[in-house]
């Protein structure tokens, strides 16, 4: 194992880290404001790869027109589930809206199969990022340079949308306590729609990425991302934006790690990963940077 | 003297039920028969999975893997050495699972019981565990199931599966399995011990504060309803003659929680009723995935629409029908009764 | 001899001190109060005593037996029962099952011999069917029975968890609040009601209650607390003029003004 292999590994970790990180947040943000897991999530992420490949087969857009019309529909499409399928249940039991979320998921994994086909599609891959940078012997792909790019000024402007912005001021207001935030004159349906948004379009960007990197879309691509990047939001604190991304990124790392230095064991990639979350769970149940 | 009336009133509709099990298994349609044992094990599936969900207000997504247990465990234990030696032609099945064969029954117990061990590991988190993170638990649990056995290649052939297993299960061993189990939980959730565990759903806290110990309780709800969960994987395995990891994926759990759902968190009467319904309407629902004629112009069939019409139903259920056909009641012989003296006196005036 | 014994018991919430340094005795067949303006500390205390919350430093004795590191239901079993601020019944069970759910801990049978009805269980069930009743009966719920717990009214609710309380055998029983929502007429009831259970069931009760008139009224001693410290101890009479007490109720403003 030389050096530069490694780095190269080390590159693809933390552009992988991001792409979970991303996710992750999508979980975090709208656990922490409507204390809901929402299954979808992973779903929403594969449609939002389809909503690119469409938009290129189909109206044969441009690439980078494609992307960003597939975020805005995902956005869109984040939304409407909330008013669908969440909206109702604010009230009822936990275990109504936990059913409902599977429902949800259950119900666009199947729309997939019947509307785009069981089939794996091919992913368009732009001529631009395929390029392969050498810096010194570490040979990294341009698409992998780009995801860390693109993820950090995508969490910039989280950032700045969380803690500097009005709306994230009565996000972060809900997420602390929701009944009190919705007496002292939060609009909650308007909040929660923006969490949504927000959370969906997170997951656009890195439904994007991780289709660049695995070129194969279908309608199942959601389930493991999806999960992973749920356990690294629970492993990070859920709730917690740095702690999603920490916890991404030791996801991203593993995954990574494991199939290059022992691919003997990477099919129990999974279980290795649910260890850590069972061990987190018992030991640290908020996760490393959750609330008590 | 209730009591006792409803006692026979019951050993009675028994007989008559296994009379007619004994009419279906010689007379019926092979078809019909089919349906009927996939019937039967949706019952064991929904009831024993509501005993953790509905009766214990653990939410769990784990019955995917204590059936793939179940199934693995007693289809490894009653295939001939002769039928494991031709499934296991990449990777030889480990000494001593390649040389012994037990009888069905004990095989399906040691599925159970092994499955009712797994259902001990998930449920001991329980306590640290609450609500929505519970959920994701067991259902990375049922997903690590099947990576293990996808990767297990000396012991459960990984992803090729079992092929071409005796078909033991026929509606005896089904419906007296369901019938077992109906027994089983019913006379649990009756007991102290069912008070126990529907005073931890109704309130943790005040439950432990009167004294119900939280881990014994919840760890047994688990093992119980894994126990039976594993039974009923035992029984698939050997009525649909393949087996193979990724059958027991999260999409068969879902059948499951929405066969629960509709009945009725905390209902058995529900779920069994839901439980056959879902597995009649699962075979109707077929037709959409099979060309069509109407007048002449012929519909071809698509693949997946039958699952999306099937989560299209989850959802309806969820959304508008949260308490499912029977909410908590319960059939009983007495209230049967009552009602039917109730429209008696009302016709009498 | 004192039944129960806090020694300098602390409990810490992040930054906050609930419980500091807090000692307390209770003699064995005492009625006793426990005072104090909002967020002291006092259902803290009953958290800390039943075993909901382990506690940072300090030691717990019932009975000369450390149950410092017990867990609630263990607490419970040696005979410490309480109830709760905001009513915690078991809603969706019927009101003689949430007194049967109180006595299961006692039961020595097995699962196996529970769903197959063997007689030790049968015995044993009908045992402590037989002692819910006759507890309904003490508190007059007997009647409603086979009622939901959450469809009844809320002064019944109230004696339903205390029938619930009685039901694990206590020795202690902790009353958090009792009279919370209650009208004068009921609160006078109450007060009547906790003093005959007290010598019927040979009780030691340490009570939470915002209503003066009820803790000055039946309780024999009085702690209160202010940020989670123990400020003052004694009789209703030595308790209503002490001016650290006074203090602490209505701010050092008002005790320099009267």
């Amino acid at each position: 194992m030389t050096w530069t292999l490694l780095l190269q590994h080390l590159a693809n970790g933390v552009a992988l880290g991001f792409v979970f990180g991303l996710v992750a947040i999508g979980y975090t943000l709208v656990y922490g404001v409507v204390k809901l897991v929402n299954f979808a999530h992973g779903d929403i992420f594969m449609m939002a790869s389809f909503f690119v490949y469409y938009g290129i087969v189909l109206f044969s857009f441009p690439w980078w027109f494609s992307f960003v019309c597939a975020i805005f529909l995902t956005a869109l499409l984040g939304i409407s589930i909330e008013k669908v399928a969440y909206k109702p249940l604010r009230d009822a039991p936990r275990i109504s809206s936990l059913c409902s979320a599977i429902g949800m998921s259950f119900l666009l994994e199947n729309f997939a199969t019947v509307v785009f086909g069981g089939r794996q599609k091919p992913f368009y891959q732009p001529q631009i990022l395929s390029k392969t940078l050498d810096i010194g012997g570490v040979r990294i792909q341009l698409v992998t340079v780009v995801t860390i790019l693109v993820s950090v000024a995508a969490l910039l402007f989280l950032n700045y949308l969380v803690y500097r912005t009005r709306m994230g001021l009565a996000m972060r207001a809900l997420a602390h306590d929701f009944d009190t935030a919705r007496l002292m004159g939060i609009n909650v349906d308007r909040t929660i729609t923006f969490t949504f948004a927000v959370g969906s379009s997170l997951a656009a960007i890195s439904a994007i990425f991780w289709a660049l990197r695995y070129p194969q879309i279908w309608p199942f691509m959601g389930v493991f991302p999806g999960w992973r990047a749920f356990t690294a939001a629970i492993i990070g604190g859920i709730g917690s934006i740095k702690g999603a991304m920490t916890g991404g990124f030791l996801i991203g790392m593993i995954s990574i790690m494991l199939v290059a230095f022992l691919p003997d064991l990477a099919g129990y990639r999974d279980a290795f990963i649910f260890m850590m979350l069972v061990l987190v769970l018992l030991f640290k149940p908020t996760g490393l940077f959750g609330e008590a | 003297m209730y009591k006792k009336r409803s006692f026979w009133l019951t050993v009675f509709s028994l007989v008559l039920f296994f009379l007619f099990i004994q009419y279906a298994q010689t007379h019926f349609d092979a078809y019909i028969i089919r349906i009927m044992n996939v019937a039967a094990i949706y019952v064991i599936l929904g009831v024993s999975l509501n005993l953790i969900n509905g009766f214990t207000g653990q939410f769990s997504l784990g019955h995917a893997g204590f059936m793939a247990i179940g199934a693995y465990t007693s289809a490894l234990l009653y295939m001939s050495p002769e039928l494991k030696a031709m499934n296991f032609f990449i990777k030889p099945l480990i000494w001593p699972l390649n040389e012994i064969q037990i009888p069905f029954l004990s095989a399906l117990l040691a599925g159970g019981l092994l499955a009712a061990c797994a259902g001990f590991l998930v449920g001991a988190p329980c306590m640290r565990v609450k609500g929505d993170y519970l959920a994701i638990v067991t259902y990375g649990f049922s997903e690590i199931i099947r990576v293990l056995f996808n990767n297990l290649q000396s012991i459960t052939n990984g992803p090729l599966g079992l092929k071409g297993l005796p078909t033991y299960t026929n509606l005896w061993w089904s419906w007296g399995w369901a019938v077992f189990t109906v027994f089983f939980i019913k006379r649990l959730i009756d007991s102290s011990y069912g008070r126990a565990l529907k005073a931890i759903r109704d309130n943790e806290e005040a439950a432990e504060a009167m004294g119900v110990n939280l881990f014994y309780h919840k760890t047994l709800a688990f093992v119980v309803g894994a126990f039976f969960a594993g039974i009923a994987g035992g029984l698939l395995g050997s009525l649909v003659m393949t087996i193979d990891p990724n059958a027991f994926n999260i999409m068969l759990t879902f059948q499951i929680v929405l066969i629960v759902l509709l009945g009725g968190l905390g209902s058995i009467t529900g779920t069994v009723i839901s439980g056959v319904m879902i597995a009649f309407l699962m075979e109707w629902l077929r037709i959409v995935e099979t060309p069509m004629k109407i007048f002449g112009i012929t519909i071809p069939g698509i693949s997946g629409m039958r699952m999306l019409i099937f989560s299209l139903i989850l959802m309806v259920a969820v959304l508008f029908f949260r308490h499912g056909i029977l909410g908590d009641r319960e059939f009983s012989w007495e209230a049967l009764f009552s009602a039917f003296k109730k429209r008696h006196s009302t016709e009498g005036e | 001899m004192a039944i129960l014994k806090l020694d300098g018991v602390t409990k810490r919430f992040g930054g906050l001190i609930a419980v500091n340094n807090v000692s307390l005795e209770l003699e064995e067949g005492e009625l006793s109060g426990l005072i104090g303006p909002n967020g002291a500390g006092k259902t803290t205390i009953f958290n800390v005593i039943t075993g909901v919350y382990p506690v940072d430093s300090g030691k717990i004795l019932f009975m000369n037996q450390d149950i410092t590191r017990k867990r609630p239901h263990e607490t419970a079993a040696l005979g410490i029962a309480r109830t709760f601020q905001n009513i915690k019944l078991f809603g969706k069970m019927s009101v003689l099952d949430n007194v049967r759910v109180a006595c299961h801990y006692r039961l020595r049978a097995s699962v196996f011999s529970a769903v197959f009805s063997l007689p030790n269980y049968v015995k044993q069930d009908e045992e402590l069917t037989r002692e819910s009743l006759r507890l309904l009966e003490a508190v007059g719920l007997y009647k409603l029975k086979n009622d939901r717990a959450s469809s009844l009214p809320y002064g019944h609710q109230r004696k339903l968890e205390i029938a619930r309380a009685l039901a694990t055998k206590p020795k202690i029983l902790l009353l958090d609040e009792p009279a919370a929502g209650m009208n004068p007429e009921e609160t006078s009831e109450l007060m009547k009601f906790i003093r005959r259970i007290r010598d019927e069931f040979n009780l030691t009760i340490l009570l939470i209650e915002h209503d003066m008139k009820v803790v000055m009224g039946i309780c024999e001693r009085i702690t209160v607390l202010d940020h989670g410290c123990v400020i003052a101890r004694g009789s209703p009479g030595e308790i209503q003029s002490n001016p650290e007490v006074i203090k602490a109720y209505l701010g050092s403003g008002a005790y320099a003004r009267s």
